[in-house]
């Protein structure tokens, strides 16, 4: 099977070219030398089946980033029989430097000049075959977008594979090493064969920057998109997730209660209660990341993120973060699972990391739940908006604590220079591609891990199997009572502790397991924990629930979006600690000052 | 005309590059970005709060902090 590799810079459109080569058989896999993933697909070259591997999208060859050693270590592990390298047209004047490199190590290539709907607006005019003859390399004018010139550059693609033989990795290896005329030899390139305007300045783009990235209005504005963003996703998911919920309900009662009627009644506990509501959970979470994506997608591709990183830099500067981080965090108030994912436009890793750290304690939706339930219980309707209002300022300041507390040892040395692409509107298409592909990487990493967590909750409410579920003498109750010397002091006591572990699967259960742990729901469990429980042993179960681990779809995007498990149970850890630092001193400060 | 960093200039302002102080890493980055010594260059905007500066060299739109800033020597020049 041929390789075929797809190279370019960042912001040319390179991985809406792979999208349109590639359709949707898209997949994730590891490559020898390098640690992350790349998206590869099968596609038919030339009468050869070949594997597309689309690269990570670098500025230089021989750069330091991330990013750039990615593509170096691939390209020196990795035979390779043709390279298609994406530039921009409009910007080719300086992104030729790339071409040049590539073109220096003796790889077939081919040079795709992408977005060339766009520079011929800008009037720029590329000689197509003076290009071709001065740089050695087929060219091919193309949009990726729209499709222009794709298959035809594709035709030029399969001929250069079939003409031309690649040289052994371990010779790209010596020629990665030092290039240094390649500058002087560009400019002369692009005297030679392209016509550019002096100073081109997209007055659209300069226009829009002038309200955008307004010194005073741009914040606000920028809040003012979050929130109908945030609004959008929500209010749209919201029936979306009903939906889902109301499906798995119907599918459970009318399918396969009668159908595993006649199983143990511990089988039908764990296949029902256990695995089938895991998944569902999981299943839950499914329209919000659709949702999630389609926004981000065009968020991202209308290059409206970067200016948003603009924008919020200096505060998060201050918190050893950059103005990425910003965006994901307000993200994670509605979930933090796709924060988290949302974290890869971030190409330092200490910088990731740190942003990741601090992403779980952003009040997502589901906790929003829990809270809304227990202030309505123990507080006034007056005090009620209070308290939530007090929990939303508890989440900044636990992510403001945490990113001070550990920005020295996530030190990001990568310099905040980011391109500001001109507006683009991204095209359906793209749109849905991208979300389909988001969607099913998560379905297949978080199932696995989900339903060992539900049945391993499951099996702990319900044995030893004589005894009522969820009751003191089940192992989660001997747990909770085992854990009363921790949980005494911030006043929760062994039922709250149940709740708690319950709350470790995924906050939209807390409520549930409450009614299953006091044996009631509805107004009666209002009533009751009102009896049982006084506003500060309640606020308190309250600010442990907001810190500490949300659930277990976070920890398993968590673990495979950082390739680490020791990142991931030191995560759970520090938030474990914080939450009950937090409550312990809330707790016994108020019981101090006599409440 | 005395030599100023990147972040010494006012909105409005072009300069032309006269030397990139910067590691390695930084220079390929900058370089790949297209400054380079001689090359023209404009701020647009800056970001409240000591924010981030945002200019342009060529045709290519770029947002920075200032700490990168510093490390770009230019002479300025009337418009």
């Amino acid at each position: 099977m041929k390789r075929v590799a797809l190279l370019g810079m960042p912001n040319t459109g390179k991985s809406t070219l792979f999208n349109r080569i590639s359709g949707a058989s898209a997949r994730v896999g590891n490559w020898p030398g390098i640690t992350v993933d790349l998206m590869s697909a099968k596609i038919l070259l030339g009468g050869h089946i070949a594997e597309l591997i689309d690269l990570p999208g670098i500025y230089d060859l021989h750069g330091f980033s991330d990013d750039e050693q990615v593509v170096r270590h691939f390209l020196e592990n990795n035979e390779i029989d043709l390279v298609l390298l994406v530039l921009n047209t409009s910007q080719i004047d300086r992104q030729l430097s790339l071409g040049l490199q590539v073109r220096d190590l003796g790889l077939p290539t081919v040079l795709m000049l992408n977005m060339a709907d766009e520079a011929r607006r800008s009037g720029i005019t590329v000689d197509q075959q003076a290009m071709t003859a001065k740089l050695g390399m087929p060219v091919a004018l193309i949009s990726a977008k729209y499709g222009d010139g794709c298959k035809e550059s594709l035709q030029l693609a399969a001929e250069t594979m079939n003409r031309i033989a690649h040289p052994a990795p371990e010779v790209l290896r010596e020629q990665l090493r030092t290039d240094d005329r390649i500058e002087h030899e560009m400019e002369e390139i692009v005297s030679a064969s392209v016509q550019m305007p002096m100073q081109m300045t997209d007055q659209l783009t300069a226009r829009l920057d002038r309200i955008v990235l307004h010194p005073w209005l741009g914040l606000p504005l920028f809040f003012a998109a979050l929130f109908i963003l945030f609004e959008f996703i929500f209010t749209a998911g919201k029936p979306l997730q009903d939906g889902i919920a109301w499906i798995l309900g119907y599918i459970r009662g009318g399918l396969l209660e009668p159908w595993l009627a006649t199983v143990p009644p511990w089988l039908h506990g764990l296949l029902l209660d256990g695995i089938y509501n895991g998944v569902g959970t999981v299943a839950a979470f499914v329209p919000l990341i659709v949702l999630f994506f389609l926004v981000m997608t065009m968020v991202e591709d209308s290059g409206y993120l970067s200016r948003a990183a603009y924008l919020t830099d200096a505060l998060m500067a201050k918190m050893g973060m950059d103005g990425r981080s910003f965006v994901m965090l307000l993200m994670g108030f509605g979930c933090n699972v796709p924060a988290l994912m949302g974290t890869r436009v971030m190409r330092s890793r200490p910088l990731r990391l740190l942003t990741m750290l601090v992403i779980p304690f952003s009040l997502c939706s589901a906790r929003l739940q829990v809270f809304v339930f227990m202030a309505a219980a123990l507080f006034t309707p007056q005090q009620a908006p209070f308290v939530l209002f007090a929990l939303y300022l508890m989440s900044f300041a636990a992510t403001f604590v945490t990113a001070m507390i550990f920005k020295g040892q996530y030190h990001s040395n990568e310099p905040f220079i980011l391109e500001l692409p001109p507006y683009r509107f991204p095209t359906p298409r793209q749109i849905a591609l991208r979300g389909w592909l988001e969607v099913s990487h998560f379905l297949r990493r978080a199932t696995k891990f989900i339903v060992a967590g539900v049945v391993l909750v499951w099996a702990l409410t319900n044995f030893p199997s004589d005894v009522p579920p969820a009751s003191a003498y089940t192992f989660a109750g001997m747990i909770g009572n085992a854990l009363s010397p921790v949980l005494s002091p911030i006043g929760i006591d062994g039922k709250l502790a149940i709740a708690l572990i319950f709350g470790f699967v995924a906050k939209e259960i807390v409520i549930g397991s409450l009614a299953v742990i006091y044996g009631l729901s509805g107004d009666p469990l209002v009533q009751l924990m009102a009896q049982k429980l006084d506003w500060v042993q309640g606020m308190s179960f309250m600010l442990f629930t907001l810190i500490y681990t949300p659930c277990l779809s976070t920890i398993a995007t968590l673990r495979s979006e950082s390739r680490s498990n020791a990142f991931m149970w030191f995560s759970i850890a520090w938030s474990l600690l914080l939450a009950w630092a937090v409550s312990f001193v809330f707790y016994q400060g108020a019981r101090a000052l006599g409440y | 005309m005395p030599s100023n960093d990147l972040a010494s200039l006012k909105p409005g302002d072009h300069a032309t590059i006269c030397s990139i102080h910067a590691d390695e890493s930084l220079h390929h980055r900058l370089s790949a970005l297209g400054f380079r010594v001689g090359k023209r260059i404009e701020l647009i905007r800056r970001a409240r709060f000591s924010g981030p500066l945002h200019v342009r060299i060529g045709s290519t739109d770029i947002v920075m902090r200032q700490t990168e800033a510093r490390r770009i020597h230019i002479t300025p020049t009337t418009s």
